[in-house]
C-alpha cells in the first residue's frame, strides 16, 4: 500500500481504539487514526462529524472516554495538565473559530507565545510577529483588534498565531473555510510551505475537497465515528465505497442521509 | 413522598459537587501562588478593575448609607435623648457590618458579574483551550489574578466605605441636625475600638475571595454560546450575594 515516503514514515500522532460521548451522543466511536510523521494529512468528513472533537483529542483538550492517544511516543490520554505542558509546547493549533484574545490587538495575540515561551527581546518579537503576519497578508492590521477584522482576517491572524513558535505539529481546523478563493489558495500554499520548510507535521480540516486533494499527502474520512477510507489522494479518488465517494463528488443523493 | 425526597437529594448532590469543584478551582489557584511565573501585570491590572474603579460606586454608596443611617438614629434616639451617640453608632454600623457588605455587594455587581462575563465569553469562544493549547495554565493566568486582587482590594475598598459613612453621618448629624461636632467625634473615640475596624476588614477580604472565586468558576464553567454566558453572569452575581450574606453571619458570630 505504501505508494510514497509519507507513508511509509512513523506515525508521529496515533490514536488507538478513541470513544468520547457527550450524555447520549456518541462521537468518536473506536477510531483508529496514525498520522505520519513530516507530511500533510487532511481529515475529511461531513459537518457535526467530530473533526473538531478528534482534534481537541491530539491535543489534550479533551480525554477519551476509552483508548489511547499517543504524541510522540507518550500516551497523553491520562496524562496531568502539567506534564503535558512540554509536549504541548511542540504544538500549534488554528481553532475553527480563531480563538483570539479580544482583549489583544492583532500583533501581541501573535507575540503572545513568542513572550511566554521565548527569552527573546522586544525587537526580535516584533520582526517575527511582522514576517508571520506579513505571510497571512496582514502586515499592516498588526494595531487592529480582532473585533474590527473580518472572520477570515480573524482566520489569518490565528494562524500567524499558530505559527509563531515554528512547531513541529500544526493543526488547522478549518483554516480555510470562510475565505475567498484566493486568499484560500494562499493559504494553502502557507500550509504546504510551512510543512516542507520546518520539516512540520500538519493535520488540516477541510471541507474543500479538490485542496485537500492537491496539499494533502494522506487523507482520512471520518464518518459515523471512525476512519472509513485512508490513503493517498489517488486512493482516495478511486476508493470503492459510495459513502466515500458520495462525499467527495458532493452529491446530494447516497447512503449519507442528509436529515 | 419518595419523589420529594429524591428531588431533595439531588439538590443536595448538585450543591456538594459544586461545592466540591469551586474548593478545586480555589485550591489549585492557591497552588500556584507559590510557583512561577508570577503574573504581575495581570494582578496590578486586576487591582485596578476591581478596586480602582469601584471607587466612586463605593463612596457614592457608603456616603449615602452613613447619611441615612445618621437621620434614622436621630429620629429614633431622639426619644430618649441619645442623640450625641449618633455618630458612635453611625460609625459601629459602618465598620462592623454595612462597610465591608455594602462594598462587597457593589463589586459583586461591578466586577463579579464582568469577571464571570469575561471568563465565560473567553471559554465559550475558545480562547481558554487557547492558552491550555499554548501551555499557559488558564488558572494561573486568569483566575489567580483575580482572587488576589480581590482579597486585597476589598479591604481597603471597606476602609474608604468606613470613613465616607461616618463623614455622611457628620454632615447628617452635625451640619443638618445640629449635633455639637465635638461630641459626636468623642463619642465615636470611646465606643468604637480597633478590634471593631479590622474584623470589617477581615470580613472585607473574605468578601473579596467570595465574590472573585465565584465570578471565575461561574465563568470558568460556562456552557453554551452568549445565552450560556448571561446565565453564567446572573448566577454569580446572585451566588456571591447569597453567600457574602451568609458568610456575614457566620464570620460575625465567630468574632464576636
Ligand atoms: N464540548 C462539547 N460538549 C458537548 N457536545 C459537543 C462538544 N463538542 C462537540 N460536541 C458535539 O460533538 C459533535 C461533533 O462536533 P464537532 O467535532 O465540532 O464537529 P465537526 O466535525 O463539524 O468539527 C457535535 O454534535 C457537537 O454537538
Ligand atoms: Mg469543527
Amino acid at each position: 500500500m505504501a505508494t510514497n515516503q509519507h507513508m511509509t514514515a512513523e506515525p508521529i500522532i496515533e490514536l488507538r481504539q478513541v470513544h468520547k460521548s457527550f450524555g447520549k451522543e456518541h462521537v468518536l466511536r473506536g477510531l483508529d487514526l496514525a498520522v505520519p510523521k513530516d507530511s500533510i494529512s487532511v481529515i475529511i468528513g461531513r459537518s457535526g462529524g467530530g473533526k473538531s472533537v478528534l482534534l481537541k483529542h491530539v491535543i489534550g483538550l479533551m480525554r477519551p472516554d476509552q483508548g489511547e492517544v499517543i504524541i510522540d511516543g507518550h500516551d497523553i490520554a491520562r496524562m496531568s495538565e502539567r506534564k503535558m505542558a512540554p509536549i504541548r509546547r511542540k504544538f500549534g493549533m488554528l481553532f475553527q473559530e480563531s480563538a483570539l484574545f479580544d482583549s489583544m490587538n492583532v500583533e501581541d495575540n501573535v507575540a503572545f507565545p513568542l513572550l511566554e515561551h521565548t527569552s527573546k527581546s522586544r525587537r526580535e518579537i516584533l520582526d517575527i510577529v511582522t514576517d508571520k503576519l506579513a505571510a497571512v497578508g496582514l502586515k499592516d492590521k498588526g494595531h487592529k483588534l480582532p473585533s474590527e477584522l473580518s472572520g477570515g482576517m480573524r482566520k489569518r491572524v490565528g494562524l500567524a498565531r499558530a505559527l509563531a513558535l515554528d512547531p513541529k505539529i500544526v493543526l488547522f481546523d478549518e483554516p480555510t473555510s470562510g475565505l475567498d478563493p484566493v486568499m484560500a489558495a494562499a493559504i494553502n500554499e502557507l500550509i504546504v510551505r510551512t510543512q516542507s520548510e520546518f520539516k512540520a507535521t500538519c493535520v488540516v480540516i477541510s471541507h474543500d475537497i479538490p485542496a485537500a486533494m492537491s496539499t494533502g499527502h494522506k487523507l482520512f474520512m471520518l464518518f459515523d465515528g471512525r476512519i472509513i477510507a485512508q490513503g493517498t489522494p489517488d486512493q482516495i479518488r478511486d476508493w470503492d465505497d459510495e459513502v466515500v465517494q458520495q462525499f467527495i463528488h458532493g452529491r446530494a443523493q447516497g447512503p449519507i442521509k442528509v436529515v | 413522598m419518595t419523589q420529594l425526597l429524591s428531588s431533595l437529594g439531588t439538590v443536595a448532590l448538585n450543591i456538594s459537587r459544586e461545592t466540591g469543584r469551586v474548593m478545586l478551582l480555589l485550591l489549585e489557584a492557591l497552588g500556584w501562588l507559590f510557583r512561577p511565573p508570577w503574573r504581575w501585570r495581570l494582578f496590578f491590572k486586576q487591582m485596578e478593575f476591581i478596586g480602582v474603579n469601584s471607587v466612586f460606586v463605593v463612596a457614592l454608596t457608603s456616603l449615602f448609607t452613613g447619611m441615612v443611617l445618621a437621620l434614622q438614629t436621630y429620629y429614633a434616639f431622639r426619644m430618649f435623648s441619645a442623640e450625641t451617640l449618633v455618630g458612635a453608632t453611625v460609625a459601629l454600623s459602618m465598620t462592623r457590618e454595612l462597610g465591608p457588605v455594602i462594598t462587597a455587594l457593589m463589586v459583586t455587581g461591578r466586577a463579579g458579574s464582568a469577571i464571570a462575563a469575561e471568563i465565560g465569553t473567553m471559554r465559550v469562544t475558545e480562547q481558554v483551550d487557547a492558552l491550555s493549547v499554548m501551555a499557559i495554565n488558564p488558572v494561573q493566568y486568569l483566575v489567580l489574578p483575580r482572587i488576589a486582587a480581590g482579597v486585597i482590594m476589598l479591604p481597603l475598598l471597606t476602609a474608604l466605605s468606613d470613613f465616607i459613612g461616618v463623614l455622611g453621618g457628620y454632615l447628617v448629624g452635625v451640619k443638618m441636625l445640629g449635633i455639637h461636632g465635638g461630641i459626636f467625634m468623642n463619642k465615636i473615640y470611646e465606643f468604637v475600638e480597633l478590634s471593631d475596624i479590622y474584623n470589617g476588614l477581615i470580613k472585607a477580604a473574605c468578601f473579596g475571595l467570595i465574590l472573585t472565586l465565584v465570578g471565575c468558576y461561574k465563568g470558568f464553567y460556562t456552557r453554551g454560546g452568549a445565552e450560556g454566558v448571561g446565565r453564567a453572569t446572573t448566577q454569580a452575581v446572585v451566588l456571591s450575594s447569597v453567600l457574602i450574606l451568609t458568610f456575614d453571619y457566620v464570620l460575625t458570630a465567630l468574632m464576636m
